[in-house]
């Protein structure tokens, strides 16, 4: 078959889009070896240290809380550790408060109930419009402030106290026989999930609706509580108790990990809210109309025909804001919350002096977690997505 | 032939300020017409700006110097505040010609991070200070105390070694600003608040109430505070280190802004050398003979410059103590000009 084109490959649109695109790889890449070269031959004209060898020296300085053991003789690599597992408890804590306020919020908006609806309207324009640090100053000082000191510390029955320094609560130690307990746990959980599911296959079969809910609590709370009197109760506390200046024993919750949660669980429920309301309204107004039509109750039609549908819309845009509230929590180092970047990009890197390092690993993290929470969601979003049928 | 000819010649162009002896810090300085200084946030008595954005304290007066060292006029520098944290990487990455930020001289930050520190501007040693009404009269009884201090300095190190030492328990609550570390400890967060004893005696002043709070006895460090600059500039690191030393044989000698013409007809050979009558010991370091005389009409003399910013003209109202010369019991001892 004759060639109609006469265009030499040269010329061809194929080879142009590739070409050029070849260039920019090429150019990009060059950059970067351009800026990698001059950053090495400066620190080596420098005299600076470098490598990973830092992260097994001694780090010599204490953090207010650590989730691992933990003391001053521990290694920089302790230390990473340490402030990666602070970073993930307050956002996922922040994570939880924020869904929940967010989706109350949003829902609040579309209330009948004039005051309800301006009340979270308000809410949403207040805080998404100042900014994070602000708030988190706020509440950190505002609860400072309003707290009493240790030898003035509000007490709950000798077990629990609250004083600026902390909420100390008794602190659980597990016992000899403590894995049966767990074990009846996870089994009990497991058939309450069973059970639910159970229920929906029906409902999905035959229309008919079964209560779950209390055998499922049941199951959730009998037999640990079962597992634990074989057991002998295998389970000890540690009181906390006034010894000199301040609370020893039992757990702590520190003021600034109460203070940051606050901050960036009201701070991101503000822009869940606004999502959650988005998501709602884009559902087709007959949904409501026909669920209600067929005899459903208020609440049965959100649950069960509004929100599934809703969540879909929901769902990207809520992932955004789970990754963003898990990188504001990188603002602890203002309120001396000993998260990533205050122990291991603050304390760490000018102990070391390990610039480069230490900000490519902290940066390397946060892309990490963030990578992780979006595969995560973007699975949950591939489930909750439409299915035809 | 000719080619080759135009390349060499090039190329001598392109090496021949890397031949010609001189600092090219000095040089870039001459160029910008301006000295860029990195100095504290905020800590009276070292560094502090008023309402006006004038800079004031110890460590600024020791820039000025400098300025007025190289342009005979001590307003030609630019002030870049500075947080504990990024000190170094300003200095390093040279958005600074000079660091001169209250910071304490340590062997790995000498030798690990490609700075230089020149001298010993301030003799300091880290404490606590305390509110009153905690009774507590020595850090040792701090035991399970909460203590404030901010990140990124030596201070948690030093707290971590002596609680340890003296088999104390302790909280760190470590903030990233001073303003910060004053606030959580007026609202009552921590116990004692550490940093420098110089920097307690300044934030002290900050407080409501300056007189129920008291600064112990313990200084549990070595704190001496210098200014630093970048290796492998030997020139501009000399010339610091001898403005410092010049400001302390200006002092040991008796020559101070307000005498200083006088001095220059003064018959001791010690006094002609620094002042420049006699030798050029400033083209040395790339200045001129009466590099001094700038120095110490420009900014003072050392215990003037200490008298004004911490000591008894100052609010601070700190003693010279370590901070005397050598020979009035102090530890501060400059080699001579000569």
């Amino acid at each position: 078959m004759a060639r109609f084109n006469s265009i030499p490959w040269w010329r061809t649109r194929r080879t142009q889009d590739v070409a050029f695109q070849v260039l920019l790889l090429v150019g990009v890449v060059a950059l970067v070896a351009i800026l990698a070269t001059n950053a090495m031959a400066t620190i080596q004209r420098q005299n600076i240290a470098t490598g990973f060898g830092f992260l097994n020296n001694t780090a010599g300085f204490d953090i207010i809380q650590t989730l691992i053991p933990y003391n001053e003789t521990s290694t920089y690599g302790r230390v990473l550790l340490v402030g990666v597992l602070n970073t993930l408890l307050v956002a996922s804590i922040g994570i939880v408060f924020a869904t929940l306020l967010g989706f109350v919020i949003g829902i609040g908006q579309l209330s009948g109930n004039w005051l309800v609806a301006r009340l979270c309207r308000a809410y949403i324009e207040v805080l998404r419009n100042t900014p994070l640090l602000l708030q988190l100053f706020f509440w950190y000082f505002a609860v400072l402030r309003a707290l009493p000191g240790p030898r003035e510390s509000w007490g709950v029955a000798d077990v629990a106290f609250l004083n600026n320094r902390g909420l100390y609560l008794p602190g659980p130690h597990a016992e000899a026989g403590f894995g049966l307990v767990l074990l009846a746990l996870a089994a009990g959980a497991i058939g309450a999930i069973w059970m639910a599911a159970r229920a929906k296959r029906i409902r999905e079969a035959t229309g008919r609706i079964t209560p779950v809910f209390p055998l499922a609590l049941a199951l959730i709370v009998v037999p640990p509580a079962v597992a634990s009197a074989v057991a002998g109760f295998p389970l000890s506390f540690s009181w906390p108790a006034l010894t000199g200046l301040n609370f020893e024993g039992g757990t702590v919750v520190l003021p600034e990990l109460m203070a940051l949660v606050v901050a960036l669980a009201t701070y991101t429920a503000s822009f869940i809210g606004e999502i959650v309301r988005a998501g709602i309204q884009g559902v087709a107004r007959g949904q409501m109309e026909a669920s209600q039509a067929m005899g459903l109750t208020r609440g049965q039609t959100l649950r069960l025909v509004i929100v599934p549908q809703a969540m879909r819309q929901i769902i990207p845009p809520l992932t955004s804001q789970y990754l963003n509230l898990t990188k504001n929590s990188s603002l602890a180092v203002a309120i001396a919350y000993p998260d990533l970047v205050s122990v291991f990009a603050g304390t760490s890197l000018s102990q070391t002096g390990q610039a480069i390092e230490i900000i490519a690993i902290t940066m390397a993290v946060y892309l990490t977690l963030s990578l992780l929470t979006s595969a995560f969601m973007n699975w949950y979003n591939a489930r909750v997505a439409l299915t035809e049928r | 032939m000719r080619l080759l000819f135009a390349a060499l010649s090039a190329f001598l162009v392109a090496i021949a300020p890397a031949l010609a002896a001189g600092s090219p810090t000095l040089d870039r300085v001459k160029k910008n017409g301006y000295l860029r200084c990195g100095v504290n946030e905020g800590l009276p008595g070292f560094a502090s700006p008023d309402s006006k954005g004038n800079w004031t304290g110890m460590d600024v007066d020791f820039c000025r110097a400098v300025a007025a060292a190289i342009f005979n006029d001590p307003k030609k520098v630019r002030f870049t505040p500075t947080s504990a944290k990024v000190r170094f990487t300003v200095l390093q990455s040279g958005e600074v010609d000079l660091l001169s930020r209250n910071t304490t001289w340590t062997m790995s930050r000498d030798t690990q991070l490609g700075l230089e520190f020149v001298g010993v501007i301030y003799y300091d040693g880290q404490g606590f200070m305390v509110p009153k009404k905690l009774k507590v009269t020595s850090a040792k009884q701090l035991n399970g105390a909460n203590v404030c201090t901010n990140t990124g300095t030596t201070t948690e190190l030093n707290l971590a070694d002596y609680f340890r030492s003296n088999g104390l328990k302790y909280k760190v609550i470590a903030f990233e600003k001073n303003a910060e570390v004053l606030a959580a400890y007026d609202a009552g967060r921590c116990d004692a608040y550490t940093t420098d004893a110089s920097g307690l005696y300044a934030e002290r002043l900050k407080l409501k109430n300056a007189n129920d709070h008291i600064i112990l006895p313990e200084i549990i460090s070595k704190e001496p505070l210098g200014p630093l600059v970048n290796q492998g500039d030997q020139q501009w690191g000399d010339l610091i280190r001898w403005t410092l030393f010049a400001q302390l044989n200006a002092e040991e000698l008796g020559v101070t802004s307000k005498n200083v013409d006088q001095m220059l007809k003064s018959a001791n050979p010690e006094v002609r050398r620094l002042l420049g009558v006699e030798g050029a010991f400033g083209e040395s370091i790339g200045l001129t003979k009466d590099w001094v005389v700038r120095i110490v009409k420009g900014a003072g003399n050392y215990g003037e410059i200490f008298e004004r910013n911490v000591g008894q003209g100052s609010p601070l109202k700190i003693k010279r103590g370590q901070n005397a010369l050598w020979n009035k019991g102090g530890l501060h001892y400059a080699p001579p000009v000569r």
